[in-house]
């Protein structure tokens, strides 16, 4: 398969990916996907009055997956925790300005990691 | 940018004598070889001169050599050609057919395929390495078993199949044999009178010809099924005009590379070890898939912990550099390797695999290069996986 499968805008996510990294002492974390599989992914996120404040990811996988990751950093980054949860995987594959069909499915996970990074962040300040 | 193609396994560029050799097959000499005027026989005399030209890279006579579209109706013909002949065993215990799980799709599928019409096929496994058992091979053979079908070289890890001794099992127990040496030819001399080789498939795009032509060695001896059926071309096995143009691309690429057979293995193992070598040194937990040395002379297959192939594959791009890989996001179906999965990878580490093959017209300077670039691409890659510092 080649490089003509993907956008320039993923390619640039690819080559260049924002908010790479852990955030230590993270308000949520989400963890989605299977090695296995090909494909894992983890969303770091801080929260300061009810925003994300900084978002972080790691990813093993394809370019795509790693594309997606950067681009829902960049997406959530300063969003409310309600209009962060209502990002989907086909806003971030617009955003990429479109995905290889095959790749909708397996490897456009950023939208679920955020969810679950939320969903820790949640059930963290319920506990406190 | 300068690019660099390491991607030999795939395909290979068509040498400059070799287009010179086609290029009249197109205006000058069009005639159709079945004609009987002059245009007919000078297209005639092109299709016969081709087939000595195979027949020697091969070392067999040049009625043993069929023209075909390629490797894979090469497979096809030579697998269906003998199970068609062999119908009347379909309803035999079997295995009727014998084969290893680390075949091309081509041999695999059409097995499938087979299978699917009543025919039993035995799907031998392979060690750490690629290579299939002897004995297990032995032990499956019965009284009902008519088909060996076990390719000379790997295309993906490039590892090397006794040859020799299957085709001696082969004939102590009177069972037809056929090998896919589309990967060894050009890279391994062939002798098919020195081996027990009933059929033999070649491709012409891995040696420097042009895409969409290829053969298929038939023993003289040995009487197969059309799966083609027309004009009678091809002493009736593979009918269709023939393509004059590729035939004579094909016929010339297998003269270049028995000319050069020598120099070509000798300049590619030094590449291919210079490559793996620096490699291994420069990236911790890389390794090499496949067998050490019983390995194509051109072919390096690694895998790298915590990252994934397709990632590999794409920064290498990025900087010019074509590669392969086994991984599952860079198939169509989403598996990893079904030869990866059966030299015992666990999927996450078939996922982390990168073929590099190498070729007559790469330099020293561009696997330099290569073991630059590889170690800057991994380390990247590892910085963003959440893998890497849990192991």
């Amino acid at each position: 398969m080649s490089a003509g499968m993907y956008s320039e805008k993923v390619m640039e996510h690819f080559r260049n990916p924002r908010n790479m990294g852990e955030i230590k002492d993270a308000d949520g974390v989400g963890r989605v996907g299977n090695p296995v599989c090909g494909d894992m992914m983890e969303i770091y996120i801080k929260v300061e009055n009810n925003r994300i404040k900084d978002i972080k990811f790691k990813t093993f996988g394809c370019a795509a997956a790693i594309a997606t990751s950067s681009m829902i950093t960049e997406l959530a980054k300063g969003k409310t925790i309600e209009e962060a949860e209502n990002i989907t995987r086909d806003d971030v594959a617009e955003e990429l300005d479109g995905l290889p069909p095959i790749k909708m499915h397996c490897s456009n996970l950023a939208a679920d990691g955020l969810r679950e990074a939320i969903k820790d962040y949640k059930k963290r300040i319920k506990t406190k | 940018m300068k690019r660099i193609y390491l991607d030999h396994a795939a395909t290979t560029p068509v040498d400059r004598e070799v287009i010179e050799a086609m290029l009249p097959y197109f205006s000058k000499y069009y005639g159709n070889a079945s004609s009987l005027h002059s245009f007919g026989r000078e297209a005639y005399e092109a299709l016969e001169k081709s087939r000595e030209q195979v027949a020697k890279i091969l070392n067999a006579e040049n009625k043993e050599i069929l023209f075909t579209s390629g490797g894979t109706e090469s497979d096809n013909l030579a697998l269906k050609g003998v199970a068609y002949k062999n119908r009347d065993k379909i309803n035999t215990n079997g295995p009727h057919i014998i084969t290893a799980s680390i075949e091309h799709p081509a041999v695999l599928e059409t097995c499938k395929y087979l299978e699917k019409e009543g025919f039993k096929i035995k799907y031998l496994s392979v060690d750490k390495y690629g290579i299939v058992d002897l004995d297990e091979l032995s032990e499956s053979i019965t009284k009902d078993t008519f088909l060996i079908s076990i390719m000379f070289a790997n295309n993906e890890i490039g590892t090397v199949q006794p040859i020799e001794e299957i085709g001696k099992i082969a004939e102590e127990n009177n069972v037809i044999f056929h090998t896919d040496a589309v990967q060894a030819i050009g890279k391994i001399p062939i002798d098919v009178k020195k081996l027990n080789v009933d059929l033999l498939s070649i491709s012409s795009h891995k040696i420097y010809g042009p895409k969409g032509v290829g053969a298929l060695f038939i023993r003289k001896s040995l009487n197969i099924k059309p799966i083609i059926n027309g004009g009678g071309h091809e002493r009736g096995l593979r009918s269709g005009t023939e393509n004059i143009p590729g035939i004579v691309g094909l016929g010339k690429a297998c003269e270049l590379s028995r000319e050069r057979l020598d120099g070509d293995i000798i300049y590619m193992k030094r590449l291919r070890d210079k490559l793996i070598k620096g490699v291994l040194e420069k990236i911790e937990e890389s390794y090499l898939n496949g067998h050490p040395e019983k390995r194509l002379v051109n072919n390096a297959h690694f895998r790298f912990t915590a990252i994934e192939g397709e990632s590999i594959l794409m920064s290498l791009d990025e900087k010019g550099i074509a590669a392969s890989t086994g991984s599952a996001c860079s198939s169509k179906e989403l598996q990893p390797s079904h030869v990866l999965l059966a030299i015992g990878l666990s999927p996450v580490e078939a996922h982390g695999s990168l073929r590099l093959t190498v070729g007559r017209e790469n330099t020293e300077e561009e696997i330099d290069y290569v073991i630059e670039t590889l170690p800057e691409v991994v380390s990247k890659l590892r910085e963003i996986s959440p893998l890497w510092n849990k192991i």
